[in-house]
């Protein structure tokens, strides 16, 4: 057994980290941090889920949301997607494995990968509303949001959502507030099969290695590890039984990277002004990119593409 | 768990859920442990990661727990018998057999009663028109000094194991592909995995909940389980057992303290009309050794009865009113279960009704019938933290629950009662844990815990009969109710009396001049009882629990010295804090170990040691005493004599609601020996009208129908429906979240569909049959969307031995229709 | 307990990173407390009173911790408002499934029941009733149904004591405690159809 996290410490705590720890801040710069945090991680072993999701419902709870009581679409998956509340869902998929042919019945914890090269933040135009800690969490900052919707799609796995109450954006904040006190996620906590590990990346890794042997162990010769180098690694990762094709579970894409076109804005986006104008080119092109909701409305990319062509 | 008693001698799951990371193999058949119990699966996972164990998973659907399985392998809901037969029939085939536990620990050397046979589908002694046995022959064959005969080396004919080696043969892999629609390989392949488990060194730990129950023979599912363990070598070991893993956080408890019909705390009798004193209930309850040197611990019945009398009424229960043994009442039919409480309440016999925290009309079979008899109750009280269908059966909700209100005539009374969060106590879990909690919330409105309303019950009519007289008001005026508050009697003060107290000085049994245990002091253990009304004890398996050291059920030490899973130090656990059941069984008939790395118990030239408290007297030399301490043979039964009422061996039925007749006895329907009322038998389907083979079950996402009340839950699985394989839906032209309806002969409802791979046609003699699964969380009240239940169609039977409905497997039909009209 | 001690110290390495011998204050963090809030949520549980108790669902038997505001043993109103699984539990470790998980939203479910109530024959709707009235009414229709039906002596003279045509379904969710306590008192008053969710 991975060793369980102690009980929470009721007494009042300081958060173990904060603003002075952010390596990354949207559309803005952030000064050098003093110290490195040791990276955490979030390890998903998905041969051992079981769907049951308690990490639906410790998320809910623990960040005192509720999804509205949806409907029975011929599946399991409730609710069908992510929302602005449901952090995080199960997917599940009935798969017949040719080479074996036994169904085998995939479910794969979906939410934010807390990318190394994160693509919401890198595409996001408001200034300090997602920001990176050097222990790799990627936060949204909602005071800060403006509900553009291009952390959506700058997001390689389609995570981020808008809420209509509030027009901002949400997604996992790998319970920041957790972890600022010793403990790990929420999900993690409740996750009765211990599918869901955390702590460091490095041991988190070394789990996995383990995990993967008793896999093969099994018969499943391409168990492996998901770490996507795409996106500079994921400070959430799997252990897959077919680590050779990802996108079996639910379409986990096999290469995620940040479109070129994002990173190409990041890079001349380094001043906040700049900013405005680079999100303006990529406007458009983004749009073709990604499907998904799509805030920025025809009249925003018009007046973007006039701005940028007054400027250049 | 009426299976496990006469089997093992005691009705309880063996092991406990941290133990089972001990095994090397788990068979999740009868359940679906990862969908039903998460957090206990959570040992199975341990099990595969450390020891690299294997999982397989029997069931009709690819469930949840499939899912992580090793191997999964389908069979035909209702016919779990023939493939454990199966498997039993490979091993003693293949000799893949424990074969010094069998002759040792078991009764497989016994001998026979003469008259004894099986044909037919029948034991002998069967009387069709009482669908019942007269069962004298189902007995060993007794010898001149009064104990039964054996022969240790499995010759003689009549002996248990040839008797059962000859019983099980017609069950080949062929028979079972036939019966079951398990596909040979599969079957085979599960046969040679459970079969490396007769090894000294490896075990399988079986972990089943009521999808072995609920048949009209769940009580012989589970016995032919727990054979085929016994055959293993896998009772009383780390990492094996049966592993009965119960449905509510008390369903345990519950059954311990008795709270059924024909039931006194500690699995004792209420005694029948034919027992009209105290003599004549004990003289069928003297317990003799059948074996030379054994325990046969139940000889000691008569302390624990007695000593529950005092419990009960005190001082008024003395030697010279046989301690008040008129008092109690004395049944004419085997028991007044849930099934013949509604046939009485149906046919008008049943004027008043107390629901306290059961959901009857959501919970019970043919719900068509569960309304029509609640209409005819005068009064019905509802105890329940939430707002219950059953408190509501008289409302119109619609088409779910489509009553005519103003014509019912009953009076019915909502009580608010605490939750969990409010309420102190200890709950029993399914690994006989006693854990004791607390409260941290204010109830809500005037919610009131369950102890206070019991109270206030019992003192108000108490004063109706101090102040009116009536007939048998004896047993109500002088109850023992010495509570510091008699209007609110605590958690404390009820365990106390659970765990029993000195009622007079005690005398040292070996010395008399001393008082052993003082007069009012808590007793050490059911050690201590006795049976001339100078201990009372409420439930004689739960003495040690609050002792004079306090109260043992709220210990939370977590050390577990070399990591055997036992905890011993955290709660308590029955009986006598033992952790596993049998553990002497652990080790050889020399008292050395089966396996030294997985060791338990062992024999260290004196006396018993080990991680466990050992379930045998300390003392008990090995190769004297043998492990099955409740057993009057000291082995455990692999021939349960008359413990069961339709054989000592398990043999295969179907269910009352078949898709194919029963290959092996095609002129019997159903369970010989089960219960059928007049107005029910006419209410079974035939598979013409009916033809497909529909099961219910729970998803993990609710709790029964508590859930529905739990915004969160609701939002996780919203909406009823039912499952079907992709094959079935094609046939029928049905959608994916399209509407179906399912019917049977007693009633249809209205469903989503889910169409899915992991339901897959079987062939059972030589016929397609299609499986319509339907989960039980959705009613008419709370957060998750209205929507119907399994009950709503099931048949009105149950287990001939326990009487629970047969859910698991019965017949409807199903067809597409348009949505609801809205 | 040695590995969670160890993991303990871990996990305070894992936020506090290389640097953890630095001094937190050497960063401004007293000053910067409200933009810390901006960034990492204040941690919910602070201040609050814990109280141990066991998961209400299945046989698995939890253990969780519920935390509230306010104390109930000292006497106080405690309102619960979190609940999570008890790390040190040797069953559960602090894992929860999805209905245990959401424990805090059955305590307070809009569906609660709060007051006695009673429909009377014929009606269409619950009164809202107080204690005294229900319970004195329930006894009443006990006493009458009872004095009346009750079997004392069968066909055969034999004291039988036979309660019948009153039944009475005890739920498996309660304690031990209660279910003694009920016991003693349906036992006593002779009725036979007594029954719990063993068989279902």
């Amino acid at each position: 057994m991975f060793p369980p996290i102690p009980n929470p410490d009721v007494s009042v705590q300081k958060p173990q980290f904060g603003p002075q720890d952010l390596v990354r801040r949207s559309a803005s710069t952030v000064p050098p941090p003093t110290r490195q945090l040791t990276p955490v991680a979030k390890l998903i072993d998905v041969s051992k889920c079981i769907g049951c999701k308690a990490c639906q419902a410790a998320c809910l709870v623990w960040n005192d949301l509720r999804e509205e009581v949806g409907e029975n679409r011929g599946t399991y998956d409730n609710p069908e997607d992510l929302t602005p509340d449901s952090l995080t869902v199960m997917r599940f998929t009935e798969w017949i494995n040719p080479g074996t042919d036994t169904l085998e019945w995939l479910i794969r914890k979906d939410g934010c990968m807390h990318c190394a090269e994160p693509g919401c933040l890198i595409a996001c135009p408001a200034p300090g509303a997602i920001v990176q800690y050097s222990n790799g969490i990627v936060d949204f900052i909602h005071e800060n949001c403006i509900g553009c919707g291009y952390c959506i799609k700058g997001c390689p796995f389609n995570i981020p959502r808008i809420s209509r109450v509030d027009n901002t954006a949400y997604k996992c904040t790998l319970c920041s507030d957790r972890v600022a006190v010793g403990q790990g996620p929420a999900c993690q906590k409740a996750c009765p099969t211990q599918a869901i590990v955390f702590g460091t990346k490095d041991e988190m890794k070394a789990w996995a290695d383990d995990r993967i042997k008793d896999l093969k162990s099994r018969g499943f010769d391409h168990a492996g590890l998901y770490d996507p180098p795409g996106v500079g690694g994921t400070h959430v990762m799997y252990v897959l039984h077919h680590a050779d094709k990802p996108h079996i579970y639910a379409s986990l894409p096999d290469n995620p990277r940040i479109s070129p076109l994002v990173k190409a804005w990041k890079g001349a986006g380094k001043y906040a002004g700049m900013g405005i104008i680079a999100l303006s080119v990529v406007a458009g092109a983004l749009h073709y990119l990604v499907q998904g909701p799509n805030r920025v409305t025809k009249k925003d990319e018009e007046e973007a593409e006039r701005l940028a062509e007054e400027k250049t | 768990m009426a299976s496990l008693a006469p089997t093992f001698g005691r009705g309880a799951m063996t092991n406990s859920w941290t133990d089972i990371k001990n095994t090397d193999l788990v068979v999740i058949m009868g359940g679906n442990a990862a969908e039903a119990h998460p957090c206990g699966f959570k040992w199975v996972t341990e099990a595969k990661h450390y020891r690299g164990a294997k999982l397989i998973v029997v069931d009709p659907r690819f469930t949840r727990s499939a899912s992580v399985a090793d191997f999964y392998c389908p069979i035909r809901q209702g016919t779990d018998i023939a493939y454990l037969l199966g498997l039993i029939n490979y091993c003693i085939q293949n000799d893949k057999v424990q074969w010094d536990y069998v002759k040792s620990f078991t009764n497989a050397g016994l001998l026979v009663d003469e008259r004894f046979g099986y044909s037919d589908g029948l034991f002998t002694g069967y009387d069709e028109e009482k669908r019942d046995y007269d069962r004298t022959s189902w007995d060993y064959q007794m010898g001149p000094d009064g104990f039964a005969l054996v022969d240790d080396t499995l010759q003689n004919p009549r002996c248990v194991w040839n008797l059962l080696k000859q019983h099980v043969s017609i069950y080949t892999p062929e028979m079972v592909e036939r019966i079951c629609g398990s596909p040979r390989d599969k079957f085979l392949k599960v046969c040679e995995m459970v079969a490396e488990c007769a090894s000294k060194t490896k075990t399988m730990t079986s972990m089943y909940a009521l999808g072995w129950t609920q048949h009209s023979k769940g009580s012989q599912n589970i016995r032919a389980m727990a054979m085929l363990q016994l055959i293993l070598g896998n009772i009383g070991v780390r990492g094996g057992g049966m592993n009965a893993l119960r449905g509510h956080s008390n369903i345990q408890g519950l059954t311990d303290i008795g709270l059924m019909s024909n039931l006194i705390p500690g699995y004792l009798n209420i005694p029948t009309e034919r027992e009209t004193n105290l003599d004549q209930y004990m003289s069928a309850r003297g317990f003799k050794p059948l074996r030379p040197g054994q325990t046969s611990y139940w000889q000691n019945y008569k302390k624990f009865f007695v000593s529950f009398q005092k419990a009960m009424w005190g001082d008024a229960a003395t030697a010279e009113n046989s301690f008040a043994y008129d008092w109690l009442p004395k049944l004419d039919v085997p028991s007044y279960d849930i099934l013949r409480a509604f046939e009485l309440m149906h046919m008008g016999q049943m004027n008043g009704y107390f629901c306290q925290g059961f959901n009857a009309l959501l919970s019970f079979p043919n719900r068509r019938k569960i309304t029509s008899a609640l209409s005819r109750l005068k009064f019905l009280v509802v105890m329940d933290p939430l707002q219950t269908e059953t408190a509501r059966f008289w409302e119109n909700h619609g088409e779910f629950n489509d009553v005519n209100t103003s014509s019912i005539q009953t009076e019915v009374f909502e009580l608010p009662t605490t939750c969990f969060a409010e309420d102190e106590g200890s709950l029993t879990n399914s690994g006989r844990w006693l854990q004791w909690h607390w409260p941290g919330g204010t109830p809500p409105g005037e919610a009131k815990t369950d102890n206070w309303i019991m109270a206030q019950l019992y003192l108000r009519l108490k004063a109706l009969y101090e102040k009116e007289g009536g007939p048998v008001a004896d047993p109500i005026l002088k109850l023992d109710w010495r509570y510091k508050d008699p209007g609110h009697p605590t958690a404390e003060e009820l365990a106390k009396e659970l765990n029993g107290h000195a009622v007079t000085d005690l005398a040292d049994p070996v010395d008399a001049g001393k008082v052993q245990i003082q007069r009012g002091k808590q007793l050490p253990g059911f050690a201590a009882l006795r049976d001339d009304g100078s201990t009372a004890c409420g439930c004689w398996i739960y003495s040690g629990c609050f002792t004079e050291a306090g109260n043992q059920m709220a210990r939370r030490d977590t050390r577990d010295p070399d990591e055997t899973g036992a905890y011993g130090g955290w709660a308590w656990s029955w009986p006598a804090n033992r952790r596993i059941l049998y553990n002497r069984a652990s080790a050889d008939l020399e008292g050395r170990p089966w396996d030294e790395t997985r060791k338990l118990m062992w024999w260290d030239g004196s006396k018993w040691a080990g991680y466990d408290i050992p379930d045998i007297a300390p003392n008990a030399r090995p190769g004297e005493v043998m492990p099955f301490i409740m057993n009057a043979e000291g082995t455990a039964r692999l021939f349960s004599l008359r413990g069961l009422r339709e054989g000592p061996f398990p043999a295969h039925y179907e269910p009352f609601e078949s898709p194919i007749v029963n290959v092996l006895a095609p002129r019997i329907r159903g369970n010989p020996a089960a219960r059928v009322f007049k107005s029910d038998a006419a209410q079974f389907g035939d598979a013409e009208k009916f033809p497909y083979a529909a099961t219910s079950y729970r998803l993990t996402e609710h709790f029964h129908f508590w859930t529905k009340h739990v915004q969160i839950n609701a939002s996780l699985q919203p909406e009823f429906f039912v499952e079907i394989g992709e094959e079935l839906a094609q046939e029928k032209g049905i959608k994916p979240g399209g509407w179906v309806r399912v019917s049977s002969v007693r009633g249809s409802i209205r469903a989503k569909a889910v169409v899915t791979k992991r339901i897959r046609k079987l062939i059972c003699d030589g016929k397609p049959v299609h499986i319509v699964g339907i989960p039980l969380h959705w009613g008419f009240m709370g957060e998750a969307k209205e929507g119907f239940g399994p009950n709503s169609l099931t048949p009105f039977v149950g287990d001939a031995n326990i009487e629970t409905p047969e859910y698991k497997a019965f017949l409807v039909n199903i067809e597409p229709i348009t949505g609801p009209v809205a | 307990m040695n590995i969670q001690v160890s993991r303990r110290r871990f996990l305070q390495l894992a936020g506090a990173g290389a640097a953890a011998t630095t001094s937190i204050a050497a960063f401004g963090y007293g000053e910067a407390e409200a933009e810390v809030a901006a960034h990492v949520r204040n941690f919910k549980l602070a201040k609050a009173i814990e109280t141990r108790n066991t998961c209400t669902y299945c046989s698995v038997a939890c253990g969780i911790i519920m935390y509230s505001r306010g104390d109930l043993s000292k006497g106080e109103q405690a309102k619960i408002f979190h609940i999570e699984g008890d790390s040190d539990h040797p069953t559960n470790r602090g894992t929860l499934c999805p209905k245990g998980a959401a424990l805090l939203d059955l305590v307070h479910s809009k569906t609660r029941t709060l007051y006695p109530q009673v429909r009377r024959p014929g009606s269409d709707k619950f009164e809202r009733c107080s204690w005294d009235y229900a319970l004195d009414r329930i006894a009443r229709l006990m006493k009458d149904d009872r004095d009346k039906n009750i079997i004392e002596r069968n066909a055969d003279g034999v004291t039988v004591n036979r309660w019948t045509s009153t039944g009475f379904l005890a739920a498996s969710a309660t304690t031990n405690e209660t279910a003694w306590e009920t016991y003693k008192v349906v036992r006593s008053t002779g009725i036979v159809a007594f029954d719990n969710q063993a068989r279902v």
